[in-house]
């Protein structure tokens, strides 16, 4: 999810297919937010390590998840519950379903977001 | 063996006189067996305690701030209601097992056909010099907690002879009010006579992790003082301990007195036989003051094993024979899992993880299980000391510890014993479940007793419950369902440790970490406890609490205003018209709560509606007071007997802003036409000719019910009150997400008057509505002027909303700093300390 090994200026980033979503001062612990990349909204979350990123809309019936409860790894989408792990972007207890799970870069307080599949 | 009983044993009406000596588990205990099987025997109970019987292994919650009266073994109803003649506060100084009579302090006289001693023992104190001096208490007795806890609030030190269990439980209890504590103890490891070194080995340092020191090996010699209060330790080694407060948990000393003076056998404690009948053939003895086969039993299990035999030969029932009891043990501090049971030392099968801290252990002799140890993981210890006392013969100890370990509820045999404080086996759990048809843990711990005791044993009488009932059972008994924690476990920590949050509590106790559906329970929870001066930690809270709006199933929101009473101004319709044609609102509804619904709001538009609305969240989306429905009443309506709609927005203005553990909703009538619906609201205040009527508990949604009534009183003053005090009951004792209408199905309506009503809790209930009232934040929408996280009401793709207020308004909105150019991975924290009592903008007009 958080490649640590890699330093790069912002438009090396850019170019390599990261956009630049806001800076971590944006995003309350454990809460989430929604950004838009390319028409498609992305939930952003500040964890207690880190950072994640998923699809915004929950599978079931489009529940907004970045206003879900955060918890080991999780969220819980905020309209009938559906438990969604942040680090696969599976439903728990729902086999088959799942979410898009994308990459986060944070550069010094600026967080960036890599669709998956956009490298 | 057994003596034939006295053939005048029976009284001239036919119904026998059987006197029982003392107020402890044994005495309570034997007069249940009695009763069980003779209902007409004139039992008395002479007990010298100034309270009714009450538990004494619960003990430690008096370090908790609780009070003796919630330990009380039974209600005081319960003696009368079985015929049971009760003496409190008296003691028995003679006994005449000749003549058949007894004597009490206050000098009645008792005439008996068989007396049963049930006195119990008191703590060992030797004769170390320096003893008597103030500060040095045992742990017994209320009296002991008091001093302890006085002690610890002071900060003082404290030193615990004695690293059993109930040393170890002091100790906690000390160190759990913050005080520094040291447990003493003689021998080279903790529990030396239930755990193997190895078991010990892992308990020490699970101690000093919850702020226990332990010193082994230490002899005392000498306690020091000063103007006789104890100041200190001196041991055989030479090494000196400061202390102001020394807790003596060595053992115990049964109560013999009053048996010796009768003549009676006495060694260690009044020599019994098989029958539990003394040396005297009509005198009986049970509990911590008997000796059988040289064995003096410290625990409640044996207890419950000697009375139902002792019930038997006191009532020439069939015969029966005591021969003894399994030793069990089991260590009651919350984050410490240690079980054993029987033997501890010898050969077996072990299985240990240090990672996790775990150690199981068998012992084995004679191809037979004879003991066990289990610690960090306890799983499966109920099989194991059915197969200890059933003498279980085992090829394979390894496979014996897996299966164990796997075992669930269903896998119990109906002879286990499921409660050890109380003596209850799975197979009368189970009867009680069919007999009765019990659907929660609740109502089987009030039926059977199991888990109304230490209550470590609650889980397992929940699982009992789910095997029987096919998982068909509807409760909420643990708040924090992944660590089986209750609410009362969770409470009782926040309490002894002043937690302050959520995540303080997640640190003390592990809650909420799994998978984090409790933490809205534990926010409130927190909350309630600290009386709303917590520090609030918004992550804790549902969507719904963070934007303070109702979220839709399209995302958006709704905004529901405080229209107190249902009773509005044509100012406030123009504004929320006004509001509506702005921001396009999809739908204006006016709600079954008697106020209007503006529905469809995108997140971010809320805080500039709610500032062109001028009025007050009417908190439709909260765990928390709703609404206060009303009548006209006697302003306009014929037969309104008292102001209805004034006294609706009275209270409604008292109660606005709380939260509670389930939403709140009030109605106040002018007369029982009802037409406010006051009979099915959770409070519902009706007028009547010469005063109010409050009923409390009703229901009008997925349930009907019609509330019960709380009280008659002569005027709306009157009714507020008994209302703000029933409230706030509701708001300290209820499970989060239990509505009044349960609760009350729960509680029952008398125990709820005996609390509201009686002078002294009424008043500390009022006066904590009061402090947690005045730290409530009375309108969250003042949110939208000082928000408390970055982007409260934004996206990271939506324009933060602006009028007046930087986005990241108040000193202490800070946000987390990191300018740090590597990634952040630990970022500080977005908790924020707001104080709710001062929401300083008050412009609004509500
Ligand atoms: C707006 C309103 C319906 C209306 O258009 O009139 C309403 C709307 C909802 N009710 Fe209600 N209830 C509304 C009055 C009632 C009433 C009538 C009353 O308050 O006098 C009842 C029956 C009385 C009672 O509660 O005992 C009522 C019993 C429920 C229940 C069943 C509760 C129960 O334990 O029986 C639920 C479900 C729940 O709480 O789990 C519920 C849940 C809901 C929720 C919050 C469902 C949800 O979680 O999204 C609905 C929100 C819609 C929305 O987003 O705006 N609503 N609901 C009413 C708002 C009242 C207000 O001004 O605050
Ligand atoms: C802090 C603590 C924690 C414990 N935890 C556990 C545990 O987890 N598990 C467990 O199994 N056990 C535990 N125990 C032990 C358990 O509490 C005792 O085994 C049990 O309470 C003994 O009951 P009893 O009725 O025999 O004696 P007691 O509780 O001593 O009761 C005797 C009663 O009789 C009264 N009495 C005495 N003489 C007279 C007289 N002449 N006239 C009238 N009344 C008289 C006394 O005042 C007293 O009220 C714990 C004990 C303590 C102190
Ligand atoms: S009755 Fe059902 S559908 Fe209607 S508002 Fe209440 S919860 Fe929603
Ligand atoms: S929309 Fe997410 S659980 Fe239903």
């Amino acid at each position: 999810m958080i490649p640590t090994d890699i330093a790069l200026a912002a438009t090396d980033l850019a170019s390599a297919g990261w956009v630049k979503v806001g800076t971590v001062d944006d995003l309350p612990e454990l809460e989430g937010r929604r950004t838009t990349i390319e028409g498609r909204k992305v939930a952003v979350f500040r964890l207690l390590d880190g950072f994640a990123a998923i699809d915004a809309e929950c599978p079931h019936k489009r529940g907004p998840l970045q206003d879900g409860l955060v918890a080991d790894g999780c969220v819980t989408c905020p309209l009938h519950d559906r438990r969604i792990d942040l680090g696969t972007g599976e439903v728990m207890g729902h086999e088959g379903e799942s979410v898009s799970v994308h990459e986060v870069y944070v550069d010094g307080t600026d967080l960036w977001v890599r669709l998956v599949g956009a490298a | 063996m057994p003596a034939t009983p006295n053939p005048t044993g029976a009284s001239p009406s036919g119904a026998r006189k059987i006197l029982v000596v003392g107020g402890g588990i044994a005495a309570q205990s034997v007069v249940e067996a009695l009763r069980d099987r003779d209902a007409t025997a004139r039992i008395t109970m002479v007990c010298e305690e100034p309270r009714l019987p009450w538990d004494r292994v619960s003990l430690s919650h008096l370090l908790i701030d609780g009070s003796v009266d919630e330990l009380q073994l039974r209600p005081g109803t319960w003696y009368e209601d079985h015929g049971v003649e009760l003496l409190v506060g008296e003691r028995v100084t003679e006994l005449d097992p000749v003549g058949h009579t007894a004597r009490t302090s206050s000098g009645i006289e008792i005439a008996w056909d068989r007396c049963i001693l049930a006195t119990g023992s008191d703590a060992l104190m030797p004769p170390i010099p320096g003893i008597d001096q103030e500060g040095v208490v045992a742990f017994r007795s209320p009296e002991d907690c008091a001093t302890i806890q006085a002690s610890a609030d002071a900060g003082r030190p404290a030193a615990v002879i004695g690293g059993g269990l109930l040393g170890l439980e002091a100790a906690r209890g000390i160190a759990a009010r913050g005080a520094t504590v040291t447990v003493v103890h003689l021998m080279d490891r903790l529990m030396e006579r239930q755990l193997d070194a190895n078991a010990a080995a892992l308990l020490a340092p699970a101690m000093e992790e919850l702020g226990v020191e332990v010193l082994l090996e230490k002899s005392t010699t000498r306690m020091r003082g000063v103007d006789g209060h104890v100041t200190g330790l001196d041991f055989a080694d030479g090494t000196t301990l400061d202390a102001d407060l020394v807790v003596m948990a060595i053992g115990i000393k049964s109560r013999t007195d009053l048996a010796k003076a009768a003549g009676l056998e006495v060694g260690r404690g009044i020599v019994v036989d098989d029958r539990l009948q003394t040396s005297a053939p009509d005198v009986f003895a049970v509990g911590e003051c008997a000796e059988h086969r040289g064995m003096v039993y410290g625990i409640v299990a044996p207890i419950h094993d000697q009375t139902q035999v002792c019930a038997e030969a006191v009532l020439d029932g069939p015969e029966a024979a005591y021969t003894g009891s399994i030793l069990s043990a089991k260590l009651k501090i919350m984050g410490v899992d240690l079980v054993s049971i029987g033997a501890a030392e010898g050969s077996g099968a072990t299985v240990e993880d240090r990672e996790a801290r775990s150690y199981r252990k068998l012992v084995v002799q004679e191809g037979k299980l004879v003991g066990a140890v289990l610690m960090g993981d306890i799983k499966g210890h109920e099989l194991l000391l059915d197969k200890v006392r059933t003498g279980h013969e085992v090829d394979d100890a390894l496979a014996l510890l897996a299966e164990a370990s796997q075992a669930s509820a269903a896998d119990l045999p109906d002879t286990a014993q499921v409660c050890n404080c109380n003596g209850v086996c799975k197979g009368e759990i189970v009867q009680a479940i069919q007999d009765h048809d019990l659907g929660s843990t609740a109502e089987v711990v009030a039926r059977t007793r199991a888990g109304a005791g230490c209550g470590t044993c609650k889980p397992l009488v929940k699982e009992i419950l789910l095997d029987v009932r096919g998982g068909n059972v509807d409760e909420n008994t643990y708040l924090c369902a992944c660590l089986k924690q209750t609410r009362e476990d969770i409470a009782g920590q926040i309490r002894a440790q002043g937690l302050e949050s959520v995540s303080e509590v997640a640190a003390a106790c592990g809650t909420g970490r799994e998978c984090g559906g409790c933490n809205p329970g534990l926010a409130y929870l927190v909350s309630e406890i600290n009386g709303n001066r917590h520090r609030e930690e918004r992550h804790a809270r549902y969507i719904n609490d963070r934007v303070h709006g109702n979220i839709q199933k399209d995302g958006t929101f709704s905004v529901v205003p405080r229209m107190k009473g249902g009773k509005t101004t044509s100012d406030e319709l123009r504004r929320i018209a006004d509001a509506a044609d702005k921001y396009d609102i999809q739908t204006i509804k006016v709600t079954g709560g008697q106020r209007i619904d503006l529905l469809g709001v995108k997140k971010e538009d809320l805080p500039a509606i709610w500032e062109d609305l001028g009025m007050a969240s009417g908190m439709a989306y909260a765990k928390s007071v709703r609404t206060v429905k009303t009548c006209v009443g006697s302003d306009h309506c014929r037969f309104g007997l008292d102001d209805s709609m004034g006294t609706g927005i009275e209270i409604e203005g008292m109660l606005e802003g709380l939260y509670t553990p389930a939403k709140v909703k009030l109605g106040v009538t002018g007369c029982p036409r009802n037409c406010a619906e006051a009979y099915i609201k959770d409070i519902g205040l009706v007028a009547i000719e010469g005063g109010w009527e409050v009923y409390v508990g009703g229901a009008g949604g997925t349930e009907v019910r019609k509330g019960d009534l709380l009280c008659t009183v002569g005027d709306k003053d009157e009714a507020i009150a008994a209302s703000i005090t029933f409230l706030q009951y509701y708001r300290e004792t209820a499970e989060y997400k239990e509505r009044t209408y349960t609760y009350m199905e729960r509680m029952g309506l008398e125990a709820v008057q005996a609390v509201v009503f009686d002078e002294e809790r009424g008043a500390a209930l009022r006066e904590r509505f009061h402090l947690a009232q005045a730290a409530a934040i009375r309108d969250p929408w003042l949110e939208r002027r000082k928000p408390v996280v970055a982007n409260q009401f934004s996206e990271l793709d939506t324009e933060a909303p602006v009028f007046g207020f930087a986005p990241m308004a108040g000193d202490e909105a800070e946000a987390p700093a990191s300018s740090a150019a590597e990634p952040v991975l630990a970022a500080g924290s977005a908790t924020l300390a707001i104080t709710y009592s001062d929401p300083t903008d008050g412009s609004n007009d509500r």
